[in-house]
């Protein structure tokens, strides 16, 4: 009981990075009806700019801030400077646009900052909580902004005008159009904000799995996982899912005899996939219903 | 057949229906055999090294051929024929490495067993589609390195050490070498797969498959029967890309774990947008891209090798939306248009 208790706190600690990226991914996906590929690398990228801010001697909070800023003008321009032209050619073909950004930022920022692995400061600090080895301080300020960050999303989205423009244009361009919205500028905003998750999920992960380019490969698969386990149609579903995706790779590992440890990784996507099996759109995603 | 109309597509893999380029059938077999001729003289007048990137081309061809058979003609999305080469590549290794079986034996052996595989997966995909399918196959793809790692089977496997395998030796009556044998052995085989793939295609089975990705509800109301369709082409995608794994084995003469990662999917993917969603020549352009852009890059600047590479890869996509093939079929579209824009003109415009 003792072991099982600890390796769900472990995989929430776990689950609150993959949670973080899921939210990031789902809220792309609802802005732009895609998955974005490179969303890892922008979430690095941009880690990378408040290290280098830091590094000239701002403080913390103030590159904090500077960087969700900076992200969020730099995810409005590759919107508009990179995507706009490919906008009527097929999926796959965006598809294959967003793997050739995640290869230029992946290579850009190992030339810029190099390879070798950085330290990143966390705000929240490193002690034990509750005076137990179970979950650290950082750990649980993670998780909280992460929930803090999906309730601000369901605010925006149920809440506001703009929030509901950009529903309206992400589930149905023409007629979004039709009815006065600005669809291009909406997706650049949808750019804009996943961009900016993207900084903060990128800076609260940095502290645990370190600062490097390939920091997020790892991450984004498992935030992937998490967020189509969710329900891409869903911010909550996401943050669940990916709580979800940590806590099963971790019991995974520990209680599957013979196999688990070695594939860890496998068996839990192999539990995704038989979910999906009974849930098509994931655990909180609406299915869409088609006009034919 | 009427054909079904196509703005109700939301499939993650399906593309707008494109007439196929045809040139006139003569024509047509004067390129086909014009470029025969040329790839039976390539080995002998090139170097040994550039007939193995040929021959590392026109696997890279086959293998994307077998994710076009089922992306772009069935519209199911998949990241996980990675593992479906790797399956190819250590069927092969396995049964030369532990069973000295020959190694023309082990090609149809791979394809078979990546159909049986292939057919198998393909029946839980049948559940999820656009992004859903992606995320499965994606899962298919992580855990085929870690499996093939897996210390039960080391014993077949080799584990992370990966296996060795023998170069075929060429027939004692021809004049040539190892090298030249492998590439002429691999083209035999492309051109027969090639053949059967453009058949495949064209026939009522092709028909149906074409069907379900344009429209799955039309296509199950004229009486296809989807589900069998799709697992069967599920099967016969991993056939062609196990059989490009399997000549891929042959050509490096090494199988390791981590050749077949989710990496290779993606290259795969890349190669089937630059040549042509649903067009069976154009993989043979996305080989060469995905064999030769890397290369360019890394010979460009070591540092920023990633970062070209996406350049690249991105004003291909602003320049070829479609891929090389659509971009042939619209070059060739505006010619004849040109030509016979003052005929047209001169009878005032009929449309």
């Amino acid at each position: 009981m003792e072991l099982l208790l600890q390796q769900v706190m472990a995989g929430l600690a776990n689950g609150a990075i993959y949670a973080c990226m899921a939210l990031a991914v789902v809220m792309i996906y609802q802005a732009i009806d895609h998955l974005n590929f490179a969303q890892g690398e922008m979430a690095m990228f941009s880690t990378f700019i408040a290290w280098q801010l830091m590094a000239w001697g701002l403080p913390y909070w103030v590159a904090f801030a500077l960087t969700v800023v900076i992200s969020f003008v730099a995810g409005v321009l590759i919107d508009r400077v990179l995507f706009r032209p490919v906008q009527k050619a097929p999926i796959l073909s965006q598809i294959v646009a967003f793997i050739a950004l995640f290869s230029i930022l992946n290579s850009s920022a190992g030339e810029i900052w190099d390879f070798t692995i950085k330290s990143f400061p966390t705000p929240f600090g490193h002690q034990p909580l509750f005076g137990g080895t179970l979950i650290d301080t950082h750990e649980a300020g993670m998780i909280g902004v992460t929930l803090a960050l999906l309730g601000l999303l369901y605010l925006f989205f149920r809440g506001t005008r703009l929030g509901l423009a950009m529903r309206a244009a992400a589930a149905n361009p023409a007629s979004a159009r039709l009815v006065g919205i600005r669809v291009g500028w909406m997706t650049a905003l949808g750019w804009g904000m996943a961009a900016s998750i993207g900084a903060v999920a990128g800076m609260l992960i940095a502290p645990v799995v370190f600062l490097e380019p390939n920091m997020m490969l790892g991450v984004l698969l498992y935030g992937f996982a998490g967020a189509v386990l969710g329900g891409l149609t869903s911010p909550a579903g996401a943050v669940v899912g990916g709580f979800s995706v940590g806590i099963i790779e971790n019991l995974a590992g520990t209680f599957v005899p013979y196999v688990g440890r070695e594939l860890k990784l496998t068996l839990a996507l192999v539990l995704i996939v038989i979910v999906l099996m009974f849930r098509p759109s994931g655990m909180f995603g609406r299915s869409v219903v088609n006009r034919v | 057949m009427t054909t079904v109309p196509k703005d109700d597509i939301a499939v993650a893999g399906a593309v707008p229906v494109q007439r196929e380029l045809r040139l006139r059938p003569s024509l047509r077999h004067v390129v086909i055999a014009g470029a025969i001729a040329a790839a039976l003289v390539i080995p002998l007048v090139t170097s040994s090294f550039v007939t193995f990137q040929v021959t590392e081309v026109i696997i890279y061809g086959l293998a994307i051929l077998g994710l076009n058979l089922l992306t772009g003609f069935n519209g199911q999305f998949s990241l996980g024929h990675s593992a479906f080469y790797g399956i190819g590549a250590y069927t092969t290794a396995i049964l030369m490495h532990n069973y000295d079986v020959a190694y023309y034996w082990t090609i149809p052996a791979a394809g078979g067993v990546c159909f049986v595989v292939g057919f198998l997966f393909g029946l839980p995909a049948l559940r999820l589609q656009n992004l859903y399918l992606a995320l499965a196959t994606f899962a298919l793809a992580n855990a085929t390195p870690q499996i093939l790692k897996f210390h039960a089977l080391e014993n077949w496997t080799g584990g992370v050490q990966g296996l060795v395998v023998d170069q075929p030796d060429p027939p004692s009556f021809l004049p040539i070498d190892g090298d030249q044998w492998l590439y002429y052995f691999t083209l035999a085989v492309m051109l027969v797969m090639f053949a059967a793939a453009t058949s495949l295609i064209h026939s009522r089975s092709g028909r149906a498959i074409m069907a379900i990705r344009d429209n799955p509800i039309a296509a199950a109301a004229m009486g296809i029967n989807t589900s069998l369709y799709k697992t069967l082409t599920f099967g016969v995608s991993a056939l062609y890309t196990g059989v490009a794994g399997a000549l891929g084995a042959l050509a490096v003469a090494f199988v390791a774990p981590d050749s077949f990662t989710i990496f290779l999917s993606i290259s795969l993917l890349v190669g089937l947008v630059i040549g042509g969603v649903g067009s069976i020549p154009g993989c043979l352009f996305g080989g060469l891209f995905v064999l030769y852009v890397p290369n360019i890059a890394n010979s460009l600047s070591s540092g920023l090798a990633g970062a070209i590479y996406g350049v690249i890869l991105l004003l291909v996509i602003f320049v070829m939306p479609a891929g090389a093939a659509g971009f042939v079929r619209l070059a060739a579209a505006r010619l004849s248009r040109s030509q016979q824009a003052p005929i047209t003109g001169a009878q005032g415009g009929k449309p």
